[in-house]
């Protein structure tokens, strides 16, 4: 199944092209630092929506979020970020989009309001529209009356929160989350990614959000980019093989007829040109035909088939892959690194990468 | 916004229902996200409203409680010998001043230096060691624009609190009807002298201040670095006068700020020296001072320049 997957996997830069914008594009950008390379030779496009930033701890996802608000310089290689260059317009570039860090970033003797209104006049809004902004802002993100008293009190939920306040009080085109869950329950890690998404959906920002769980951004993001070692290790859409390329489990009941339906289902598929698998060692597979759908064609042909041989349609279903999956192809050349994570958390770690 | 059931995440209920539950806050959420299309009024503007805020945050003013006590304390303190002076110049109907306007800052050093001390580390330690730089760097201002605001607002904090006392020794002054233009021209020569003196300490305080995100040490750092070179300079003068070897006592007070201050006004303000047996420097020696004075604050914002052009993320 998983050399069947990579095939479909490669095309690069679909989701950009199909919305014919381009929100940040690097060509061949690397930085070296005297000792260590962070970016090597990066080419990435990435289009509106929201886009995961995958990759281990060092993979050089900081170094390219600092590089993209024109506040390090490249080694080689140019970036855009909406259309304007890192490396001169670094200025205009850092009033249209927003960076939440991936630290700690709040003097605890300041109220979050105060806070935000203050970022939001570093950002070039007038006192006005900063206080109103920043109301809008706190209440979008969720946090309520608590903004009038001082941070130093707040929970790790509450000061996530406002540090995406803080990013987002400017109205930004675009904006940089680092590692927005970093530190929450699995509750408020949820309620975070359900905001992240919101951001696009509701205030029509896209978003570039780090992390390096790759389980977590599979639900959230429309493209997903990987990085490991500075390099790309494969940038696509997560619609490409989470439903385009989707596996269909089809099962189907015995008849008179054919007394193994399974298999009459199967030859016939066969005859007319789809590729099936069983369904592997699970209990129960050999009643299982998956089978890859590659399109809404997929459907109508298994239900014609199913019912010119009179057959009972038990169940056909989506077999959602987890990206984890997609990305553990045979052909990357990246070798096993997280030597802690065992098979079982593999999902979570991208590290792995190969 | 009438009938909408909002997610569940927000915990709330729609807004056109009759029963007010959550209050006001509930119908407001209901408005979705409004963008700005507002003026952005971009660095320069960035660079003004981070001044005065670093000013206001100097006095304890958009801060809590507890950091208005002492800058308050001390401008009180800075201010009340004047008052008391002027009070007794009017009630005794004295022919002058007790004290000269450009002598009166070197009078209340003690407290200046505590002002510089307290202040300084509030002024930048706070963003190093709470890590909000990043944030700054990340919307359009610069390490120039950073260092620049924090620079002038801590400088005029300071010009602040050692004008204000200048302030009211010259209105008592033209209260007690002593010779306008002479006070004028005292006052004057006053406000120069402070404000260079606002210039060179503030400078001194957030060099050391911005190196340390501990605002202990910073205190701490700043108060001996002003009190050591006073105190080194000040014996080093009197024991060169002691040996009569009068024309060491200027030189020397190249050596601590106060001095310098002090070197300055004496050759070119018309103050009268504190240095021991009044030696302050000639004309010639006034130049070596003023330019050692111009010096030292252009080195200290060369430093700081270089403390933060690291900063960032």
């Amino acid at each position: 199944m998983l050399g069947q997957l990579c095939g479909v996997t490669t095309a690069v830069v679909r989701a950009t092209t199909v919305e014919g914008v381009t929100v940040i594009a690097t060509e061949s950008l690397s930085k070296r630092f005297p000792r260590v390379t962070a970016l090597d030779r990066l080419s990435v496009d990435v289009g509106p929506g929201v886009t995961g930033l995958v990759g281990a701890n060092g993979a050089g996802k900081s170094t390219l979020i600092k590089i993209l608000l024109g506040l390090s310089p490249a080694t080689e290689g140019r970036a855009e970020v909406l259309g304007l260059d890192v490396a001169t317009k670094g200025g205009t570039i850092r009033e249209r989009v927003g960076y939440m860090p991936e630290h700690d970033c709040l003097p605890p003797d300041v109220s979050a309001t105060e806070f935000v209104v203050h970022m939001a006049r570093m950002s070039g809004l007038p006192p006005t529209a900063a206080r109103e902004r920043t109301a809008d802002t706190l209440r979008h993100v969720g946090l309520y009356e608590e903004r009038y008293r001082p941070m130093g009190g707040y929970s790790t939920g509450m000061k996530q929160r406002v540090k995406l306040a803080q990013a987002l009080v400017h109205d930004p085109q675009l904006v940089f989350l680092d590692e927005p869950t970093n530190g929450l329950d699995p509750v408020g890690r949820d309620e975070m990614l359900g905001l992240i998404r919101r951001i696009h959906t509701d205030f029509g920002i896209s978003v570039l959000v780090t992390s390096h769980l790759l389980g977590e951004l599979e639900r959230t993001c429309d493209h997903v980019v990987v990085i490991d070692g500075g390099k790309l290790l494969r940038s696509s859409s997560t619609r490409d093989f989470t439903q385009t390329t989707t596996t269909l489990a089809v099962e189907v009941t015995d008849t008179d007829e054919h007394p193994d339906g399974t298999r009459a289902l199967r030859d016939a598929l066969h005859a007319r040109g789809l590729e099936i698998h069983t369904g592997g060692g699970l209990p129960g597979a050999g009643h299982i035909l998956l089978l890859t759908a590659q399109g809404e064609e997929t459907y109508d042909l298994v239900r014609d088939t199913v019912a010119d041989l009179g057959l009972g349609l038990i169940r056909m279903e989506q077999r959602r892959h987890h990206i984890a999956e997609v990305f553990k192809d045979g052909d990357q050349q990246a070798a096993t690194q997280d030597g802690q994570d065992g098979p079982d958390v593999r999902k979570e770690a991208v590290g792995h990468g190969g | 916004m009438a009938v909408e059931h909002p997610p569940a995440q927000t915990g709330t209920h729609a807004g056109g229902q009759t029963v007010p539950r959550a209050g006001e806050q509930t119908r407001i959420h209901n408005i979705g996200y409004r963008n700005y299309d507002g003026p952005r009024l971009g660095r320069a503007y960035a660079r003004r409203s981070l001044y005065s805020q670093s000013l206001r945050g100097a006095y304890g003013l958009g801060r809590s409680a507890k950091s208005k006590v002492l800058p308050m304390i001390l401008f009180v303190v800075m201010c009340l010998p004047a008052a008391i002076m002027v009070a007794v110049a009017v009630a005794t109907k004295m022919d002058d001043l007790p004290v000269d306007y450009t002598r009166y800052a070197v009078i209340m050093q003690a407290v200046i230096g505590l002002y510089v001390a307290a202040q300084a580390p509030q002024a930048v330690s706070l963003d190093l060691r709470f890590k909000t730089i990043p944030l700054y760097f990340s919307r359009p201002i610069e390490t120039a624009d950073y260092v620049r605001a924090k620079y002038a607002a801590l400088a005029s904090a300071l010009f602040v609190l050692t004008a204000a006392p200048l302030l009211v020794l010259y209105v008592g002054a033209l209260l007690a009807k002593l010779d306008f233009t002479d006070q004028t021209k005292g006052f004057a020569q006053g406000l120069v002298s402070v404000a260079l003196l606002s210039l060179l300490f503030s400078g001194i305080g957030l060099v050391i201040s911005a190196v340390t995100p501990r605002r202990g040490f910073g205190v701490a750092a700043v108060i001996a670095a002003l009190t050591i070179s006073y105190g080194a300079v000040s014996t080093l003068q009197a024991i060169a006068f002691d040996q009569s070897s009068t024309g060491a006592v200027p030189w020397l007070g190249l050596f601590s700020p106060i001095t310098l201050i002090d070197g300055v006004q004496t050759a070119f303000l018309g103050a009268s020296s504190a240095f021991p047996g009044g030696i302050g420097p000639s004309s010639g020696q006034g130049v070596v001072f003023a330019l050692v004075t111009l010096g030292a604050i252009a080195g200290c914002y060369g430093l700081l320049m270089r403390r933060y052009r690291k900063a960032g993320l």
